[in-house]
């Protein structure tokens, strides 16, 4: 029990007397945290502003559609009438023609599916407005999530095709799916249509027919309402069946129809939402790994200093596992502070994106935290400062005490090959190579830290390549954005703090160099290639472990490879983003005066 | 050996550290003449500033007033570039603490000074391994300062100084952390180096090594005190002088 108090006042003692280290710590860590909970909790989230918007608009349990053949021409609509009247029926609605049409505002274009509805309402998927009216002749109505993306609010002017519409309204509804999954469930594009991601609009029943010109089919849309809705998917199963002229039971006078229930319907608005979740589950763990290194980096700058602090510890009898153990106890008090700093903030952060541009009714609600996800988290935040603790703590405790009341330096590491490497490059070179390898340790800390972050980006771009001529929609965009923001703000940091640690170490050999004849100019270069060897080599590195990044993580679909021009920007911005960051640490490390470091070193 | 031409030459040469009531005035207005070829000694007590002044000399830090000239030429307004030039071209230092690169071999120390200088790796080789020679450690030239006694690290120092045949050599306390033994080995060194015409500036507080130059300087509060010239200097018993021998 002593000894656990010991170990438990040592540890707050020491993480109280530095506070700025304890709180940069606590942010890496925190930082990882925050993302995973805030993709661990997205799961499942959409299944409530699913029903509620279902309830709200009387949404139907089964669609049905029927396109004319060889998506050309009108549709017959009469083919769905059989529906109707099937057992199991109790209500419908329809059949409503639905068009494609270019949709375009004053900055953006767009492909809409454009459905045909009458002013009176509809017994069953009726769209609840959430601002404006409903139909009214010359106005349209833009489903809400589409509306979000494109930026419409009531009262704006919209183009369909070649006619001109004002924005009456902007509605919900669960008969489709939000936008940008509307035809996740298929549709049919043909011409410039195609090219887009389309979103939904509803018209007057008279205006699809003129906007559709001949040159786009007219399809019908049937809404069901069933007595028992559980049963939808196997209603659709069943009557989708005979779309199939070789399918069992096969009826060929049904062969445009298809059938899609409303759990399918329900599934593609979470696609949505499960993109997002896919982006920031790999986003935690490339924080998670990113933060690893920042706290191998700050925890071994900590040790740096605190050689004598373990010196004194082991004179008063402490032994080297209670060193070790005390050093280890102190950064795991931070991570858990971190855990539970992470896992406030990644809850909070939930609604942001859980609820923006969502085209589900429901206000946005704050994600449930469940036993599995805190566990997850905390272990994940422990791991990080435990594991970057461990070679550190372990070393400090295994020196010996003399040496650490001298708060003697650790000798710094050979590396024949690169000192016989460097005599043959120009003295910044030579300089820089030589700073670089007498911590290998660090080196490895550098080039891990920018491959990570290269990764994300890589791995981003090649998200967006990948999705060209079709929208990633904003909920995903935003995910991308938080954690290729937070990436690079972390690897930022380690990059400051690498070069903070390397200035403060190098400051003798810089100082002998000087003495010998170097320039401070080429001091500060070559203080500056050593942060810069690393961030080549793991920009290098980011690239194929962005491409595996994203194999890994895709939710299907091909994987395309940005172009050379993309890939060489981004280890160009790299390498520039780190020689800006390190070029002041980097200036005033070799401006320090000479006499006066190896003054302090002879003293 | 030495000539009436200074190499070196200090006018009223002043450093200050601190501002208003914590003024510390290290060099207070010195002149000095370093003839080619001299042994210069600088006695005093610790804290006299005697090494600001070897510091100065040698282009590491700069003075707060006066003039600074070296072969000719004033390096006191030198830009930066300029005086690293002139380190690595005119002058060579020897630090008390050796200041050896830890991480380097005794051949690899004995280069850096010749690659910083843009000597190529070969040449830069060839003459690390004469330089070694000729301060007895040919056979330590792969060893790292950690494997070599006091003595032989600062004599790998002395030579790393001679690398680029310098106009002048610094020497702060060469001898302070050796023992009698690797401070006879030191002064034989010099003694050859003084030999071979070479200029150098010992700061020292041994009144043993002292008697070896060519000319003493004492100093106290920054300012010369006393300058006496002595007539026996290298030339006499090194051994008798610092007391091995009876």
């Amino acid at each position: 029990m002593g000894k656990l108090l010991l170990v438990y006042r040592l540890a707050v003692k020491d993480v109280r007397h530095r506070p700025a280290q304890a709180l940069l710590l606590l942010l890496a860590i925190a930082a990882g945290a925050a993302t995973l909970t805030l993709g661990l909790a997205l799961g499942g989230t959409t299944n409530n502003p699913y029903a509620r918007t279902k309830a709200a608009t009387s949404g139907p349990d089964v669609v049905a559609d029927v396109a004319p053949s060889g998506f050309s021409g009108t549709a017959n609509a009469s083919e769905l009438a059989p529906l109707e009247h099937t057992s199991g029926v109790v209500a419908h609605s329809g059949p409503f023609p639905v068009t494609w049409a270019l949709l375009r505002t004053g900055h953006a274009t767009a492909g809409a599916e454009v459905e045909g509805r009458s002013a009176a309402p509809s017994p069953v998927d009726q769209p609840t407005m959430l601002r404006g009216s409903w139909l009214r002749p010359g106005g349209v109505v833009v489903e809400a999530g589409f509306a979000d993306a494109l930026g419409l609010r009531v009262g704006d002017r919209l183009t369909l095709g070649a006619r001109s519409f004002r924005v009456d309204g902007i509605a919900v509804t669960a008969a489709f799916p939000s936008y940008t999954q509307l035809c996740s469930l298929g549709c049919t594009l043909v011409g410039a249509v195609g090219n887009y991601d389309p979103g939904l609009v509803w018209v007057s029943q008279a205006d699809v027919a003129p906007l559709a010109g001949g040159s786009e089919p007219v399809e019908y849309f049937l809404n069901l309402k069933l007595a028992d809705p559980g049963a939808a998917a196997g209603f659709a199963a069943r009557y989708s069946a005979h779309a199939f002229p070789a399918g069992p039971g096969a009826n060929p006078s049904l062969s445009g129809l298809s059938l899609t229930a409303w759990q399918d319907i329900r599934a593609s608005d979470a696609k949505a939402l499960a993109n997002v979740r896919l982006v920031l589950l790999t986003g935690s763990w490339l924080l998670a790994l990113l933060a690893l290194a920042s706290v191998a980096v700050l925890v071994g700058g900590r040790m740096a200093e605190q050689t004598r602090r373990v010196g004194l510890l082991k004179a008063v009898g402490g032994t080297p596992r209670l060193v070790a153990v005390v050093l280890l106890a102190e950064n795991a008090l931070v991570g858990l502070c971190a855990a539970a700093v992470g896992l406030l903030a990644g809850w909070l952060a939930g609604p942001l994106i859980n609820g923006a541009g969502a085209g589900l009714l429901g206000a946005p609600s704050i994600p449930p935290l469940t036993g599995s996800t805190v566990g997850i988290v905390i272990a994940l935040a422990l791991a990080v400062a435990i594991v970057a603790t461990f070679v550190p703590a372990i070393r400090a405790a295994g020196q010996s005490t003399v040496a650490a009341l001298e708060d003697a330096a650790r000798p710094p590491g050979r590396r024949a090959w690169a000192i016989r490497l460097s005599a043959h490059l120009p003295a910044t070179l030579l300089v820089g190579v030589r700073l670089a390898v007498r911590r290998p340790r660090r080196l490895v800390l550098s080039v891990f830290s920018v491959a990570v972050t290269a990764s994300g980006l890589v791995a981003v771009l090649i998200l967006h390549t990948s999705s060209a001529g079709w929208s990633l929609g904003p909920r995903v965009t935003e995910a991308t954005t938080i954690v290729s923001v937070m990436l690079v703000v972390l690897a930022a940091v380690n990059a400051v703090f690498i070069a903070w640690t390397t200035v403060i170490e190098a400051r003798h050999p810089a100082a002998l160099t000087r003495a010998l004849g170097a320039t401070p100019k080429q001091i500060t270069a070559g203080l500056s290639v050593t942060q810069l060897l690393p961030a080549l080599i793991g920009a290098l590195l980011g690239i194929p472990g962005g491409i595996g990044i994203y194999d890994a993580a895709k939710n299907g679909g091909a994987t395309t490879i940005p172009s050379v021009i993309g890939l060489v920007l981004i280890v160009a911005v790299t390498l520039l983003v780190i020689a800006v960051l390190t070029a002041i640490p980097a200036r005033i490390g070799a401006r320090r005066p000479v006499a006066e470091v190896l003054q302090a070193e002879t003293a | 050996m030495t000539t009436d031409s200074p190499i070196a030459r200090a006018c009223a040469l002043r450093k200050d550290y601190g501002k208003n009531e914590s003024l510390v005035r290290a060099v207070d207005g010195v002149d000095l003449d370093i003839a080619q070829g001299e042994t210069l000694a600088v006695m005093g007590p610790s804290g006299c500033g005697k090494s600001t002044l070897l510091h100065l000399l040698g282009g590491l830090d700069r003075p707060s007033g006066g003039e600074l000239w070296l072969h000719g030429k004033r390096i006191d307004l030198m830009s930066e570039r300029a005086l690293a030039q002139v380190r690595h071209r005119d002058v060579g230092f020897v630090f008390q603490a050796f200041h050896l690169m830890d991480e380097l071999t005794a051949r690899e120390n004995l280069e850096l000074p010749m690659l910083l200088a843009g000597r190529s790796p070969r040449a830069a080789r060839r003459r690390a391994a004469d330089l070694l020679e000729q301060v007895g450690l040919a056979d330590r030239s792969a060893h790292l300062p950690s494997a070599l006694s006091g003595g032989q690290r600062q004599r790998v120092a002395v030579a790393r100084a001679l690398a680029n045949e310098p106009l002048l050599i610094l020497a702060d306390e060469p001898t302070g952390n050796l023992d009698s033994a690797a401070t006879l080995e030191i002064l034989r060194l010099f003694k050859r180096l003084h030999a071979a015409g070479q200029t150098l500036v010992i700061v020292t507080h041994d009144e043993r090594i002292a008697a070896t130059a060519d000319r003493l300087i004492s100093m106290r509060d920054g300012v010369f005190v006393d300058e006496t010239r002595l007539t026996g200097g290298t030339g006499g018993g090194l051994s008798a002088l610092i007391g091995l021998e009876g």
